[in-house]
C-alpha cells in the first residue's frame, strides 16, 4: 500500500459520516423541511451508539441505538415543527444545543474509554483495483452502507413514486396538500429518515473513526453535512462528491499538521470552515440566487380542514 | 373508504330537469369559527350535465367544491354519490369515487415536468404508462401537450390543459371547474368550453364556477346560486336576465359607477418610456420596450391576463424596483426611473399593489401602523426619526371615516378586516394623501360588489380632480367601466394605448396572445 | 393518529406574554426527568439550581455577572430576528471583540496609557464584533448566501483565532508556559461598581442597551421599520425600506454588542485572554432572546433566568456531580419549549386518533 492510497483510504473514511448525515437532511429537505438540529442528532448518535456498545460490547448493538437515537432526536423535532408548527430554524438550533448538552450527560461515563477496531471487509477483486480499489472496497462495512444510501436515495428520489410524491411535497404543499397528498405524514417519515441517517454517521465517528468518546466531538460536521446539501444543489450524487472534497481537505489539512507545515495549527484547523464559507459564495455566484431549492423549504404548513 | 354499490333507481335523487342525479349534496354546512362559510347547501347533477356554481367572491363556492373534493370536511349534511351517502375524507377518496378537479390557483409544481406532475396525481399507476397515456388523452381531446416539458415554461392555458389532462386520466364522471377563464385569453377559454362541450356529450358531469356571467349563460342550462354561503335560486341562466341575476348574486342592485366630466386633457403625470427590465425573480417575466403615458385628470387601463409582467411593471412603475435610467419612468416632470418609491411619493405619486395582505399592509400590524407604511416620507409622520403613531391613528380613523371601511374594533390589525374592507383602507389611505398621481394593481381583485363600485368610483372621483391614475386590471369589464385610454400587457410588452371606445373585446383577445398585427387588422375592420 | 392545527381567530395578548412562562415550567418538568433517570433527586436538583443561587448574595451577584453578556447579546439578535434574520454566530462576534478590545490592553500594557484606554478598548470590542458579524450579512446582501451557515461557521474561525492568539503571540513569556496573556492592568480592566462586590460595570452597558432598545423598537421609524421587514417583507420594501441596508445594520448592531460583552467580559471578568472565553454565551443568548420574546423587557428577565442556570449548573457540578452539560441541554430545551409555545398561541393542537377522525 502506497502512501498516496493510504491518504485515500483515510479521505473516503473521513467523508463517510459527512456524506451519510448530508444524504438524511438532503431527504428531510426535499421533503420541505429545514432540520438545523443534525450537530445535535449526530452528537446524540455517537454518545448512544459508543454507549450501547461499550455496555454490551457489540458494534451492531451501537449502530442500532445510535440510530434510534438520532431517529427520537428527529422526532421530538418533527413535534415541534410539524405537529405545533414551530419556526424550523429555531427549533433546529434548539436540538442541536439540547442534543450536544444530553450527550455529554449520558456521556460522561465514558469518557476515556475506546473500542477495539472495527475489521474491514475488503471486497474481493474490486478491492484490487489499482490506486482507488483499496480506499474503496477495503473498506468497513459502514462505508459501503453510505454508498448504498447515495445510490438508493437517488434512485428513490428520481425513479419511484413515493419519491416523486415526497419531491412534489417540497416543491409546493399547497398544491400536494389540494391532490391529497399526506404533506405532514411524508415529512414526519423524510425528518425522522434524517434523524436515523445522523445517528448512523454519529455511530460511525464514534465506533469507526475515533473509537472512543468525546465531548463535543462531533466538531461541527453537522454543520457541515448541512451546508454539503446546499451544495449539492439537493442531488445525492453531487453529495457524494461534495462530502469526498471536504473529507479531502479535513485529512490533508491533518496530514499538513502532521508535516510540520510553517502554519499555525489553527488556521489549518479553521480552513475547512472558510473553505466551506467561500464555496458556498462561490456557488451562489455561480447558480444566483437559491435555485435547486425545493418551494416549501423552511415553511410550515398548517391544513385547513 | 368510498365504496358504493351500484345505485338502483329507487334510490336516485333527481335533479331540476328530473333525471337521476349523479351527485347530490343535502344540506352541507362549513363553519369556520363565527363565519358559516356553507350554510345548508343543496346541489344536484346529472350526468352530462353542465351545471353552473354562481356567485361573489366569498359567497362559498370554493368552500363547497373543496368540500365535495374532500380537501376540508364539512361541519354538517350528506354527500349522495348515485344516490348512496358517501364520506369524502381525502382527495384520493374524491377521486376513488369518479370526482376530478380543476383548480383555479392550479395545483402544479413548476420545477417538475408536465408528466410527473400528472403521475404525482396517480399514485396507483407506473411512470412509463402514466407517459404513455398522457400523449394519447391529449391527443385525444386535442390538448396539445410536451411530457418532458418544465411547468414553469409553459403559459396559463398549458398549465390548465395539465389540470384537466390530468383529471381526464382518472376517468372522471364529474369534473369540477373553479373559475377556470380567469386566467385565459378569450381565446384560451373559447377552446376550453370546446372541450367542455364534448366532455358533456360523452356523459360526464361538470360543475362549473364561475362568477362571469355571460360565459354562464353560454355553457350551462342549469346554475345555482350562493350568497352569504347560502343557496339563493336555482335557475336556468338562459330564462332569467343578467341583471336578474346579478341582483341574486349581489343581493341588492348595484348601481353604476358615475362617469367622471373632466377628459384627461390636462398635463402629462407619468410618461414611460423605453422601459425594459430583466425579470427578476427565477420565473418572472421582462418588461420589453413599455412606453405609455398618463395625463391628469383621466385613467388609463392596463388590461391583461395575469402573469403578463403586471406585477413586474407596477414595481418598475413604483420605484420597488428601479429601472435602467432615469427616463425610463417620468413622474410630475422628474426622471425618476433611479429613485426609490419614497422619493416617487414625494413627486407626488401614490401606490396600491395587487396583493392587500403582505404587500400593501402587513397583515399582523394595525391600521394606523399600516398607516406610516405608506405615509412616513411624506406626511409629517416622522420627526428626527421618532414616528407620530397618535397622528398616524388619526388619519387611519380618517380614512376608515371617509372608505367606509368596516373594522371589528379600533385599530384593528389589517388580517382582521375583511378583502373588501382591507382594499377600501388601502386605496383609501393613498387617495386621502391627495396624490398627482395614483397607480393601482387589480383595484377590486376578490373584493364584494358593494366595494368594488366605491373603489371605482372613488378612483373616477379622484380623476376628476385632476389626478392621473393608472389601473392595471384582469376584469375587462371594470376597465371598460372606468378608463379613458386603455392598453394591454402581454408576455411583458404593452400595446400601443387607444382611447376605451376604440377597443373591442376581440381586439384585445388577440393583444393578450401576443397577435399584435391581428388585433390591429380586427379593429380596422371594426368603425370604432 | 395526529395533530390538527386550528388557527385561533384572536390569539389573547395574555396567553401570548404567559407562554415562555409556561415553556419555562414544561422545561424544568423534563430536566426534572432526566435528573431522576440520571439517579439523582429532581428535588434536590431543583433547590441546588435554583433556590440557593436566589438566597444567596454571592451568588445573585455572579448571576447579574452572568446576565450581562447574555443581555447584552440577546438585545443585538433581537434586532436580527425582529427582521427575520437567523444571525446565529453571536459567539463568534463575542469572541472578535473579545480580541479587538484585548489587542488594545495588551498592545499598551506597561505604558501609562491614560483614562482613554477603557473606552477605546469597549469602542473596539463593538468594531471587532461588528465586523465579524458584517461578513455574514455581506455575503448574504451581495451573493445571496445563507446567513444561518456563514454566521455559524464564523464562530469556529472566531475560536481557532483566540486559542492561536493565547497559545501564540499573547501568551505570557513569563507564564511558566501556561495559554494565557499577562493579565490586564488595573486601566484596562472595568471597574467594580461601588457597593457590588465583583460586579463590573458592564451590567450598566448591558441597562442602557436595554432601555435604549426600548425607545427604538417603541417610538421610532427604525424599530418600526424592523418589525415591519420581519413581519412582512413585501410590505416593508413597499413602504421604501430597503432590505439590504436593514440586513447590514441589523448585523453591524447585533455584533456590535456581542463584541462589546465579549470585552466587558474580558476586561471585567477575567482579566487576561485565555485560548476559551465564553462558555457558550452566544448561544445561550438565542434563548434568551426568544425566551424574552424579543421584546427589551423580556430579555433583561430572561437574561436573569438564564444566568441562573450558568450559576446553578456550576453549583450543581460541585454539589451534586451532575455534569455542566445538564446546563446547556436544559438551554436547548426551553429554546425548544419557548418556540412550540409561540406557535400554540396561535394555533389550538387537537389531538385526532383514526377511529375519532370522521365521527
Amino acid at each position: 500500500m502506497t502512501t498516496f492510497e493510504a491518504i485515500l483510504f483515510t479521505i473516503v473514511a473521513a467523508s463517510t459520516p459527512l456524506l451519510i448525515a448530508a444524504i438524511g437532511e438532503l431527504v428531510a429537505e426535499r421533503a420541505g423541511v429545514l432540520n438545523l438540529g443534525v450537530e445535535g442528532m449526530m452528537s446524540m448518535g455517537a454518545v448512544c451508539a459508543f454507549a450501547a456498545a461499550f455496555t454490551f460490547d457489540s458494534t451492531l448493538a451501537g449502530i442500532l441505538l445510535g440510530m434510534t437515537a438520532g431517529g427520537l432526536m428527529a422526532a421530538l423535532f418533527a413535534l415541534a415543527v410539524l405537529g405545533f408548527a414551530a419556526n424550523q430554524v429555531g427549533a433546529g438550533l434548539a436540538l442541536t444545543i439540547f442534543g450536544l448538552g444530553l450527550s455529554g450527560l449520558i456521556g460522561a461515563p465514558f469518557v476515556g474509554q475506546t473500542r477495539p477496531r472495527v475489521e474491514e471487509w475488503p471486497i474481493p477483486i474490486l478491492s484490487e483495483i489499482p490506486l482507488v480499489g483499496h480506499a474503496l472496497f477495503s473498506q468497513d462495512p459502514l462505508v459501503y452502507v453510505a454508498f448504498g444510501l447515495v445510490a438508493g436515495v437517488a434512485f428513490f428520489l428520481a425513479r419511484t413514486r413515493t419519491g416523486l410524491r415526497l419531491r412534489s411535497i417540497g416543491e409546493n404543499h399547497v398544491s400536494a396538500h389540494a391532490l391529497g397528498l399526506p404533506v405532514l405524514k411524508m415529512r414526519v417519515y423524510a425528518v425522522i429518515f434524517g434523524g436515523l441517517c445522523a445517528g448512523l454517521a454519529g455511530a460511525y465517528l464514534s465506533l469507526v473513526y475515533t473509537r472512543f468518546w468525546s465531548p463535543n466531538m462531533t466538531a461541527g460536521r453537522g454543520w457541515i453535512a448541512v451546508a454539503l446539501v446546499v451544495f449539492a444543489a439537493w442531488r445525492p450524487m453531487w453529495a457524494l462528491v461534495g462530502a469526498l472534497v471536504f473529507g479531502t481537505a479535513t485529512v490533508l489539512q491533518l496530514h499538513a499538521q502532521a508535516a510540520q507545515v510553517p502554519l499555525p495549527s489553527q488556521l489549518l484547523a479553521a480552513a475547512p470552515y472558510i473553505a466551506t464559507i467561500l464555496a458556498l459564495v462561490l456557488l451562489s455566484i455561480r447558480r444566483g440566487r437559491a435555485v435547486g431549492a425545493p418551494g416549501s423549504l423552511g415553511t410550515p404548513f398548517v391544513p385547513d380542514r | 373508504m368510498a365504496d358504493v354499490a351500484p345505485a338502483s333507481p329507487a334510490a336516485s335523487v333527481p335533479t331540476a330537469d328530473g333525471t337521476p342525479a349523479l351527485v347530490s349534496l343535502r344540506g352541507v354546512s362549513k363553519r369556520y369559527g363565527d363565519l358559516l362559510a356553507n350554510d345548508g347547501v343543496d346541489l344536484a347533477l346529472a350526468p352530462g350535465e353542465i351545471h353552473a356554481l354562481l356567485g361573489e367572491n366569498g359567497a362559498g363556492k370554493s368552500t363547497l367544491v373543496k368540500i365535495l373534493y374532500g380537501v376540508i370536511e364539512p361541519t354538517a349534511g350528506e354527500i349522495l354519490w348515485e344516490g348512496r351517502p358517501v364520506s369524502i375524507p381525502s382527495p384520493v377518496a374524491a377521486r376513488g369515487l369518479g370526482i376530478g378537479m380543476v383548480f383555479q390557483h392550479f395545483s402544479l409544481f413548476e420545477e417538475m415536468t408536465v408528466a410527473e406532475n400528472v403521475a404525482v396525481a396517480l399514485p396507483e399507476r407506473a411512470f412509463d404508462a402514466v407517459r404513455t397515456e398522457l400523449a394519447e388523452i391529449s391527443r385525444g381531446w386535442g390538448l396539445a401537450l410536451e411530457p418532458d416539458r418544465a411547468v414553469w415554461t409553459l403559459s396559463a392555458g398549458e398549465r390548465q390543459r395539465i389540470e384537466i389532462v390530468r383529471c381526464l386520466m382518472q376517468k372522471p364522471r364529474l369534473i369540477v371547474l373553479d373559475e377556470p377563464t380567469s386566467v385565459l385569453t378569450p381565446q384560451e377559454s373559447e377552446r376550453l368550453f370546446e372541450t367542455l362541450t364534448r366532455l358533456s356529450e360523452a356523459g360526464t358531469a361538470i360543475l362549473y364556477i364561475s362568477h362571469k356571467l355571460e360565459e354562464v349563460r353560454r355553457l350551462c342550462r342549469a346554475a345555482t346560486i350562493l350568497r352569504g354561503g347560502k343557496v339563493v335560486a336555482t335557475l336556468d341562466p338562459r330564462a332569467s336576465s343578467a341583471r336578474e341575476i346579478a341582483a341574486l348574486m349581489v343581493g341588492s342592485e348595484v348601481g353604476e359607477v358615475r362617469a367622471h366630466l373632466s377628459k384627461g386633457t390636462g398635463e402629462e403625470v407619468l410618461r414611460v418610456e423605453g422601459l425594459s427590465l430583466p425579470p427578476e425573480a427565477l420565473h418572472g417575466k421582462p418588461l420589453v420596450d413599455v412606453a405609455l403615458s398618463v395625463r391628469a385628470g383621466e385613467v388609463v387601463g392596463i388590461a391583461g391576463v395575469a402573469g403578463n409582467g403586471q406585477s413586474e411593471l407596477f414595481a418598475a412603475l413604483s420605484g420597488e424596483r428601479l429601472a435602467s435610467y432615469a427616463g425610463d419612468v417620468v413622474v410630475a416632470g422628474t426622471g425618476a426611473g433611479r429613485l426609490g418609491i419614497d422619493a416617487r411619493r414625494r413627486l407626488g405619486a401614490a401606490f396600491v399593489p395587487e396583493e392587500r395582505l403582505g404587500h400593501a399592509a402587513a397583515p399582523s400590524h394595525g391600521l394606523s401602523d399600516n398607516t406610516v407604511l405608506s405615509h412616513h416620507a411624506t406626511s409629517g409622520l416622522v420627526k428626527a426619526g421618532f414616528v407620530a403613531f397618535a397622528e398616524a391613528a388619526r388619519i387611519a380613523r380618517s380614512v376608515v371615516g371617509h372608505f367606509d371601511v368596516r373594522t371589528p374594533s379600533d385599530d384593528p390589525a389589517a388580517r382582521k378586516l375583511s378583502g373588501g374592507n382591507l382594499q377600501k383602507f388601502v386605496v383609501g389611505r393613498e387617495i386621502l394623501r391627495g396624490p398627482k398621481l395614483l397607480v393601482v394593481d387589480q383595484p377590486t381583485w376578490g373584493v364584494d360588489a358593494g366595494a368594488a363600485r366605491l373603489i371605482r368610483q372613488a378612483l373616477v372621483d379622484l380623476a376628476a380632480k385632476g389626478a392621473a391614475v393608472l389601473v392595471i386590471s384582469q376584469d375587462l369589464d371594470e376597465l371598460f367601466e372606468i378608463a379613458d385610454r386603455m392598453a394591454v400587457i402581454s408576455d411583458g410588452r404593452l400595446s400601443p394605448l387607444r382611447p376605451a371606445s376604440a377597443w373591442t373585446r376581440e381586439a384585445i383577445g388577440l393583444e393578450m396572445i401576443g397577435a399584435h398585427d391581428e388585433a390591429g387588422a380586427a379593429l380596422a375592420r371594426e368603425p370604432a | 393518529m395526529r395533530i390538527e392545527l386550528i388557527p385561533r381567530p384572536d390569539p389573547s395578548p395574555v396567553a401570548r406574554a404567559l407562554a415562555p412562562l409556561a415553556a419555562l415550567v414544561v422545561a424544568f418538568l423534563v430536566a426534572g426527568l432526566v435528573v431522576a433517570l440520571l439517579g439523582k433527586s429532581p428535588v434536590s436538583a431543583f433547590e441546588v439550581y435554583i433556590l440557593q443561587p436566589l438566597t444567596d448574595p454571592w451568588s445573585l451577584r455572579a448571576m447579574l455577572v452572568k446576565a450581562t453578556p447574555l443581555i447584552l447579546i440577546a438585545i443585538g439578535l433581537s434586532y436580527c430576528f425582529r427582521a427575520g434574520l437567523w444571525n446565529i454566530g453571536a459567539e463568534g462576534q463575542f469572541v472578535m471583540g473579545g480580541i479587538a478590545g484585548s489587542a488594545l490592553a495588551l498592545a499598551t500594557h506597561g505604558s501609562d496609557p491614560g483614562p482613554w484606554l477603557l473606552p477605546a478598548m469597549m469602542l473596539a470590542g463593538m468594531l471587532g464584533g461588528a465586523a465579524w458579524g458584517a461578513i455574514p450579512a455581506f455575503l448574504k446582501v451581495r451573493f445571496g448566501v445563507s446567513e444561518i451557515l456563514t454566521s455559524l461557521f464564523l464562530v469556529y474561525v472566531a475560536e481557532l483565532f483566540l486559542d492561536w492568539l493565547a497559545r501564540g503571540p499573547w501568551r505570557d513569556p513569563a507564564g511558566f508556559n501556561f495559554p494565557q496573556s499577562v493579565v490586564f492592568e488595573s486601566a484596562a480592566r472595568l471597574p467594580e461598581i461601588p457597593g457590588l462586590d465583583r460586579v463590573h460595570v458592564g451590567v450598566v452597558f448591558a441597562v442602557i442597551a436595554v432601555l435604549v432598545t426600548a425607545v427604538v423598537l417603541g417610538r421610532t421609524l427604525f424599530g418600526y421599520r424592523l418589525k415591519l421587514t420581519g413581519d412582512a417583507p413585501r410590505a416593508a420594501r413597499f413602504a421604501g425600506f430597503d432590505a439590504k441596508r436593514t440586513t447590514l445594520i441589523v448585523f453591524l448592531i447585533s455584533g456590535g454588542l456581542a463584541g462589546l460583552a465579549g470585552i466587558a467580559e474580558v476586561s471585567g471578568q477575567i482579566a487576561r485572554v485565555l485560548p476559551d472565553i465564553s462558555p457558550g454565551y452566544g448561544f445561550t443568548a438565542i434563548t434568551v432572546a426568544f425566551l424574552g420574546r424579543l421584546n427589551p423587557w423580556g430579555i433583561l428577565a430572561a437574561g436573569l433566568v438564564l444566568a441562573l442556570t450558568f450559576i446553578g449548573g456550576e453549583n450543581a457540578q460541585i454539589l451534586l456531580r451532575l455534569p455542566f452539560d445538564l446546563t446547556v441541554a436544559f438551554q436547548g430545551l426551553v429554546l425548544l419549549c419557548v418556540l412550540t409555545a409561540d406557535a400554540l398561541v396561535s394555533y389550538r393542537p387537537r389531538l385526532v386518533t383514526r377511529a375519532g377522525a370522521r365521527a
